[in-house]
């Protein structure tokens, strides 16, 4: 029988008081793609981390190709044949291809020879996996799913056996993704093991020949992929049965809440990133944009917040809103509440008590105010009574936001916006880096919004989100709506063109 | 103003440069590494002193100029020790150098020459002299050329020479080396270096040691070249009006020899004219003192377009989880 081509051996890791490794063994054979799936914080990247050398485990044996391995630092990792692609990319962004893939790997001290060397290495690497890049480009003229490319060259540059991806699909369309996957495949046929850390399970069941579910820092199971489905594996990632698909009822519209006709918008930098859009969402239905992140998005929703200054019309029932000098407190005084796309820099003050953060934006409410004091008793019972009705966990309300887990924190957010009853809720990734049991109760809560026959602007960059909660699907790329479509009238492939900019027929 | 008035205020801004460009170009490594530093000021101070003291206490200019290197490599040290083992705040480490260097030259210099602060002026083996290049006699006679080589050319001391050498050099190490590679990737990601398996502490002191070295040349030559001894805060603001230049510069360094250059002739032109009469109306000295700083100001409010740091400058590198 071969070796594993990694083996870990009770690996445990503590950060202070948090445990995110805990007894951690596992088998990784060559030539496979193993997929480490897991809800956010369960620990993986801090396991992968470790095999990389960026981390040392507090105790736990690392075993490569049936040897046993310290690995102290990333260079013992180089040396032991282990390349890693990590989720945020470690590139220096001013420098070009060529460069980045060189740098630390450089066979001299001047540098000539080393580059004359990568380039053809480069070369040859494009055209036996097809992992064309340009060696000249520099790394902020390119796209993110070339940038991801060159993180993948640099490591088989060093000539990696082990390729460890670390949520490699969260900046890509699905095409890119899906070429991904497509040379991920072809690294497998050339004997490479790869190890894929995700939290998607449509990934772990399309890519993956074994895979492994960890839950707060354990391994819990692992599991042929053939010979499992995403029920079984969301149940073992979460600890209890989760329900996948949103239930809801057919969409009732009524009245156009909000009307935008000609909506463009600049970002900090005086580049304009919305540029002139048609859009309405009527009472009772939610409209999903869907889009790369970076495609105008974010501003859109920044100026319907009232953090944005734009130029065009908008009409929130009819009665034309404020686009210069707007500000947060007017747009909710209108009837918008917002849940921002970044909750720990817009949403909640991360030093501030829960408490506190429960009513950000409302303070001046009468409800919450005794003449010019705030009614901290109000406010605290107000607290109590949404911690409960969320089931917001740990239930103190005198944590401090940032103690709260991601899915928590997004939960005082929610809880703070949906209270209010807005006649148009405008949502910006409701569930990004939240756990999917909090997932289910966020998406629970939306829906019920919409039935309540209010308007919901969901903006997300998870099309599995767009699907589940969307009444009608818009796409925006380079800050224009390429196309609206009705979810079950549209795939998953059909997004994905008008999400890279190919434009569709009209719908 | 005639040629050779013209003639002798360039020569007059080579040598009030070549402090400037040491001190920028010091500054160059550290801050492509990633460490701001406004203490070149203070190790240029620290330097100034310890070279005059050791020179006129041995009689050897290149024993002072080594002592001089030395304790600017010190306070280097210290401001790695901060700023990259204790991950400290860099620009309150850089000041505390400075305000360390400002008050202890005074004091050891009083403690040990009783001459209020001062170093005794050094003369003979002890002081930096000019070094005539070959020919350069005889070819002074012959029109235009003549001057400009005898005068602006040759006659400097052996630290003018290697400072104007260093621009290239440094170009060089920055562009064309492993070295420099690797020192600019760690200005702006270091995490793209500490993943690529090289220690980003190594580089990033070896970046403040080469910039305490450059520090402690263009101290040792205010001393014992430009002037014979040391006087208290003899640096006069250099430090600083080098970080100026190494921000118009873009942290180029071909762009900061122009820069120095630029900086060093409003110095000699200060220096050389008490107070410019232009048309009637004088020009105090003290607006000509000012006008690098000026400069900057006019520099940095964007008249030559946006000057960006390396991108991880002034931040400790902490691994992230």
């Amino acid at each position: 029988m071969t070796d594993p081509a990694i083996e870990l051996k009770g690996i445990s890791k503590s950060f202070g008081p948090v445990q995110a490794n805990k007894d951690i063994s596992i088998r990784v054979m060559p030539g496979t793609i193993h997929g480490i799936i897991g809800e956010n914080g369960a620990g993986k990247s801090t396991l992968m981390s470790i095999l990389y050398g960026f981390y040392k485990a507090d105790s736990g044996e690392i075993w490569i190709d049936g040897s046993e391995t310290q690995i102290p630092d990333s260079q013992a990792a180089i040396a032991a044949g282990i390349g890693m692609v990590f989720q945020h990319f470690k590139l220096v962004e001013n420098f070009t291809v060529l460069e980045n893939v060189i740098l630390g790997a450089e066979d001299s001290g001047l540098l000539k020879p080393s580059l004359t060397r990568a380039r053809k290495a480069l070369l040859d690497l494009a055209q036996e996996y097809g992992l064309n890049v340009d060696p000249d480009a520099r790394i902020d003229e390119i796209g993110v799913g070339m940038q991801q490319r060159v993180e993948i060259l640099k490591a088989l540059y060093r000539e990696a056996q082990i390729l460890i991806l670390d949520e490699p699909t969260g900046v890509l369309t699905p095409a890119e993704a899906d070429q991904l996957f497509r040379i991920l495949h072809r690294l497998r046929e050339e004997g490479k093991t790869i190890i894929l850390i995700t939290h998607k399970l449509r990934e772990i069941m399309e890519a993956t020949d074994q895979v492994s579910v960890m839950r707060r820092g354990e391994m819990v199971a692992t599991r042929t992929t053939s010979q499992t489905n995403p029920e079984e594996l969301a149940e073992l990632m979460v600890g209890r049965k989760v329900l996948l698909r949103v239930d809801k009822v057919p969409a009732q519209p009524g009245a156009k809440i909000l009307e935008i006709k000609g909506l463009r918008v600049r970002d900090d930098k005086g580049v304009e990133r919305v540029k002139g859009i048609d859009l309405n969402v009527r009472a009772g239905e939610i409209l999903g944009i869907a889009g790369v992140a970076g495609n105008g998005q974010s501003e859109l929703m920044e100026v319907l917040g009232g953090m944005r200054a734009g130029s065009g019309e908008v009409l929130l029932n009819g009665q034309p809103l404020e686009l210069i000098g707007a500000n947060g407190r007017a747009i909710r005084d209108k009837g918008i509440a917002h849940v921002p796309e970044d909750r720990q820099r817009e949403g909640l003050i991360m030093d501030f008590h829960a408490w506190e953060n429960v009513a950000f934006g409302y303070h001046h409410d009468e409800k919450y105010s005794r003449g010019l004091l705030m009614d901290n008793a109000a406010l605290r019972a107000d607290t109590e009574a949404k911690i409960e009705k969320f089931g917001i966990r740990p239930p103190n309300g005198w944590l401090s936001a940032k103690n709260f887990s991601g899915g928590n924190q997004q939960k005082i957010v929610v809880a703070r916006e949906i209270e209010r009853n807005p006649d148009l809720l405008l949502v910006g990734q409701p569930t990004r880096g939240v756990d999917i049991g909090a997932i289910e109760f966020i998406h629970k809560q939306i829906v019920a919004l919409r039935d309540a026959g209010k308007a919901v602007l969901l903006v997300s960059v998870e099309l599995e989100e767009i699907f589940s909660l969307s009444d009608r699907i818009a796409v925006m790329f380079d800050g224009h709506i390429m196309g609206e479509r009705l979810p079950d009238r549209t795939d998953e492939k059909e997004l994905g063109l008008l999400m890279a900019g190919v434009a569709g027929e009209a719908a | 103003m005639d040629f050779l008035t013209l003639i002798q205020v360039l020569d007059s801004t080579i040598r009030l440069t070549t402090p400037l460009l040491l001190a920028c170009l010091a500054g160059l490594y550290s801050e492509r590494a990633g460490i701001f530093d406004i203490g070149l000021e203070g190790k240029m101070l620290a330097a100034a002193f310890f070279s005059a003291a050791v020179a006129y206490v041995s009689g050897s200019v290149w024993l002072g100029l080594g002592a001089g290197i030395v304790s600017s490599v010190v306070l280097s040290g210290l401001h790695g020790l901060a700023s990259i083992t204790f991950r400290g705040n860099q620009l309150i480490s850089g000041l505390a150098v400075t305000m360390l260097a400002q008050g202890f030259t005074v004091l050891v210099a009083q403690d040990w020459f009783s001459q209020g602060g001062r170093t005794p002026s050094l003369s003979g083996g002890a002081r930096f002299t000019g070094i005539t290049l070959p020919f350069a006699d005889t070819l002074a006679p012959v029109p235009f050329i003549g001057p400009i080589y005898a005068e602006l050319i040759s006659g400097h001391s052996i630290l003018v020479y290697l400072a104007f050498a260093l621009v290239p050099l440094t170009w060089w190490v920055l562009f064309r080396t492993r070295f420099g590679l690797r020192l600019r990737a760690v200005g702006e990601n270091p995490a793209a270096v500490d993943t690529a398996g090289v220690s980003v502490t190594g580089l990033r002191f070896s970046a403040v040691i080469i910039c305490g070295v450059l520090c402690g040349i263009a101290g040792a030559y205010l001393s014992t070249a430009l002037q014979a001894g040391f006087v208290k805060e003899m640096t006069a603001g250099r430090g600083y009006i080098a970080l100026a230049a190494l921000i118009f510069a873009k942290w180029r360094p071909w762009h900061a020899l122009w820069a120095c250059l630029l900086f060093g002739l409003l110095q000699a032109i200060a220096l050389r004219y008490q107070s410019i009469n232009l048309g009637g109306i004088v020009i105090p000295v003290q607006v000509m003192d000012a006008l690098p700083y000026i400069l900057t100001v006019v520099i940095l409010a964007g008249f030559v377009g946006k000057a960006i740091p390396p991108r991880a400058g002034g931040e400790p590198y902490v691994k992230e989880r």
